[in-house]
């Protein structure tokens, strides 16, 4: 009754009323707003300004960059637009290499947090209701330090003094202390570890809500349980493969404590790079053309995942 | 009883059983789910499982799939015996209660599923699966997905997927369950003609009594893990063995009453609820002076206004109250005693208003071979 009322409502206004005049109209639009308002200050308003200082140029003054609009006489408006910085990172191939090694790093480490979450979410989701939520909360927990914490912790069992390299040592399995820190193992590691979180959660959502009957009825067809997992549980899984393999990947391409942290000098992550034109350089138009390609490099393929796992959802 | 006896050969019971049960016991800890069934059942008879619901007769059909194993016990299926055999290396299938059809997968995909699984060349898997949703008659939704069907066609997929395979052994949990009251009739009649024209043995689990009186070459009645009476729905519609079976099929008038009399042909029973002396033409073999109980169904029983002459079993009674079904008319007669019996009259002429009218005093009677004394 209620969704009737609701639907008609629009349609009976009087000709000539404005429709979003209507109080429902006002409504939803003021619920939206929040949402909107919030993209706009914190998403649109900032890119907009890194994009501007993007194309100007370095300058030693405060803040340390040209104005891209300047009133010549009081009276001609000009403007000075610099593409210099972005023809730049084409030309150092510093850059390129930063931006594939950062692509490589997230990309092989999505894939071990896969294949580790995977079972992780299948087992709890195969536990009894009352008994998931204590692993649910084992998987949880870290998120209870900060995540720096958690990173120096690593630095403290890593390090040649650490306890990895002790044990060893004491067992008298090795001579001298593995370099286990300032390595790219120990940055995938680090990254692995802090993301898997975000990996397990969207893939046990999906797993949880999977009807064991499937299973059952895909065994009584005559499929082993791998067969039965390739074609029944992993397709029926992909939402939650494509989620998580979003929130791991995007985050990670960008990661700059735990490679500054746990990386070797010859780890090369365009988080860093994009910290020392800031911080080391403060050539801030070069910081922030890095920071809008690394943002274009995202999100289309992104937006290709995203598509591609919406087609996947809208026909089953 | 000679299409019963040909029937009852048809089924073959000189045969080796098809599905042999040797006392499975299924318990989940404490809780006894099945407890010491023995079942055998024969090639191409259409079983019926019929029990509420925790009456273990769904444990039962999850262990001949291979989903549960037996406490103790064994399954042999075609002289095999099936235990540590896992469900995807058992000669059956089963259609599940929900159909559990993949839904990404089309209804062409779903049918295909198992024979691709057993290593079915492609272009054979097509024509079988054509030939399968042919006789579903959903040759016409082979590329729908699952959630673009109805109920019915649902369930007409979820057959067709079980039934590909040509399995020895078709497995059914509440087949018709989803279905609504017309359509559940439809299909009950389509199920018993695929089941003949291809002569594979279906196991049906129901918790309708309808459903498997129409559907079942031979059924059994399960309550609390056990298995109460096993045989042809009209034995155990008229021949139930216990006062848990005649209540459960079907509608039945109960009277408790001792022995008094009991010869090899006939017994006498005298209930205090219905005021009156029975006549019953079966023998017992129990001692007099036994409770027992008496159970009429209700359309089996006689009304008249004057006592009917030579009549065995009578009561007196006050009309209480009618309800007019159409195709017959539901009685409701209150003894003198205060017991209520329930009496149905097919409505065999058109006329305004009833030959009885509530409050009418009525005579209740029924023959010597009407009523069945259960010990039980």
């Amino acid at each position: 009754m209620t969704a009737n009322a609701h639907l008609e409502q629009p349609a009976r206004a009087a000709p000539g009323t404005p429709r979003n005049g209507s109080p429902q109209q006002f409504g939803r639009q003021a619920v939206t707003a929040v949402p909107m308002l919030w993209l706009l200050v914190f998403f649109a308003l900032p890119f907009v300004f890194v994009m501007k200082i993007s194309l100007a140029e370095a300058d030693i003054a405060v803040p340390p960059y040209t104005a891209l609009l300047t009133w010549v006489d009081n009276k001609i408006l000009s403007i000075h637009i610099d593409l210099s910085k972005y023809l730049f990172l084409f030309e150092d191939s510093l850059y390129l290499a930063a931006y594939l090694g950062s692509l490589k790093i997230a990309a092989v480490s999505t894939i071990f947090c896969l294949f580790i979450a995977f079972p992780i979410a299948l087992f709890i989701a195969r536990q009894k209701p009352e008994t998931r939520i204590f692993w649910l909360a084992l998987v949880m927990l870290p998120f209870w330090t900060s995540m720096l914490l958690r990173v120096y912790a690593w630095i403290g069992i890593l390090q040649s003094n650490g306890i990895i390299n002790s044990v060893l040592l004491e067992l008298g399995l090795i001579h001298e202390p593995l370099a286990l820190l300032q390595t790219d193992f120990a940055v995938y590691l680090g990254i692995i570890y802090s993301y898997l979180p975000f990996m397990v959660l969207p893939l046990y959502a999906t797993l949880e809500k999977l009807d064991e009957t499937l299973i059952e009825a895909s065994a009584d067809l005559g499929a082993r349980p791998t067969t039965s997992f390739l074609t029944v549980t992993l397709p029926l899984a992909l939402p939650g493969v494509v989620a998580g393999c979003v929130m791991v990947f995007v985050p990670a391409v960008g990661e700059f404590v735990i490679p500054a942290l746990m990386g070797g000098p010859d780890t090369l992550m365009i988080g860093r790079v994009l910290w020392d034109e800031f911080f080391s350089n403060r050539d801030w138009p070069m910081a922030s053309a890095v920071a809008i390609v690394m943002l274009i490099v995202l999100v289309v393929p992104v937006m290709l995942l995203r598509s591609r796992g919406r087609h996947s959802l809208g026909h089953g | 009883m000679t299409s019963l006896a040909s029937n009852r050969s048809a089924a073959g019971p000189a045969d080796a059983p098809f599905v042999r049960i040797e006392g499975v016991t299924k318990r989940f800890g404490d809780f006894v789910a099945v407890n010491n069934i023995s079942l055998d059942i024969h090639r191409s008879e259409l079983f019926c499982l019929l029990g509420g619901s925790g009456s273990g007769k769904s444990t039962l059909l999850r262990m001949l799939a291979g989903f549960e194993h037996p406490t103790e016990g064994r399954i042999l299926i075609d002289g095999q015996d099936m235990t540590g055999v896992p469900p995807y290396e058992r000669p059956v299938n089963m259609m599940f209660q929900s159909y559990a059809l993949f839904p990404h997968m089309t209804v062409a995909d779903n049918v295909g599923y198992g024979l691709r699984r057993a290593g079915v060349a492609r272009r054979e898997v097509k024509r079988r699966v054509a030939e399968m949703l042919n006789l579903v008659k959903m040759g016409d939704f082979a590329h729908r997905k699952p959630d673009q069907l109805s109920g019915g066609q649902r369930q007409r997929v979820a057959l067709a997927r079980s039934l590909v395979r040509q399995p020895k052994l078709l497995l059914l949990d509440e087949p018709l369950g989803a279905l609504d009251k017309k359509l559940r009739e439809e299909t009950q009649f389509e199920l018993m003609k695929i089941q003949t024209q291809l002569g594979t043995t279906f196991i049906v689990v129901t918790h309708d009594q309808d459903e498997a009186m129409t559907l079942a070459s031979r059924m059994g009645v399960m309550n609390e893990g056990q298995l109460v009476q096993v045989g042809e729905p009209r034995n155990l519609y008229e021949f139930p063995s216990s006062r848990f079976v005649a209540q459960f099929i079907g509608a039945v008038n109960m009277f408790e009453g001792v022995l008094v009399d009991d010869e090899p042909d006939h017994v006498r029973i005298r209930s205090e609820e219905a005021g009156c002396t029975f006549f019953v033409n079966h023998g017992i073999s129990s001692a007099p002076g036994q409770t027992v109980h008496v159970a009429v169904r209700p359309e089996k029983i006689r009304l008249s206004r004057e006592i009917p002459p030579g009549a065995d079993n009578v009561v007196k009674g006050v009309v209480d109250e009618i309800a007019y079904l159409g195709n017959l008319s539901v009685f409701q007669v209150r003894l003198g005693t205060g017991k209520l019996i329930r009496v149905t009259l097919p409505n065999l002429d058109r006329h305004e208003g009833t030959t009885f009218e509530p409050s009418d005093t009525v005579h209740c009677s029924w023959g010597p071979s009407s009523g069945v004394v259960l010990a039980s």
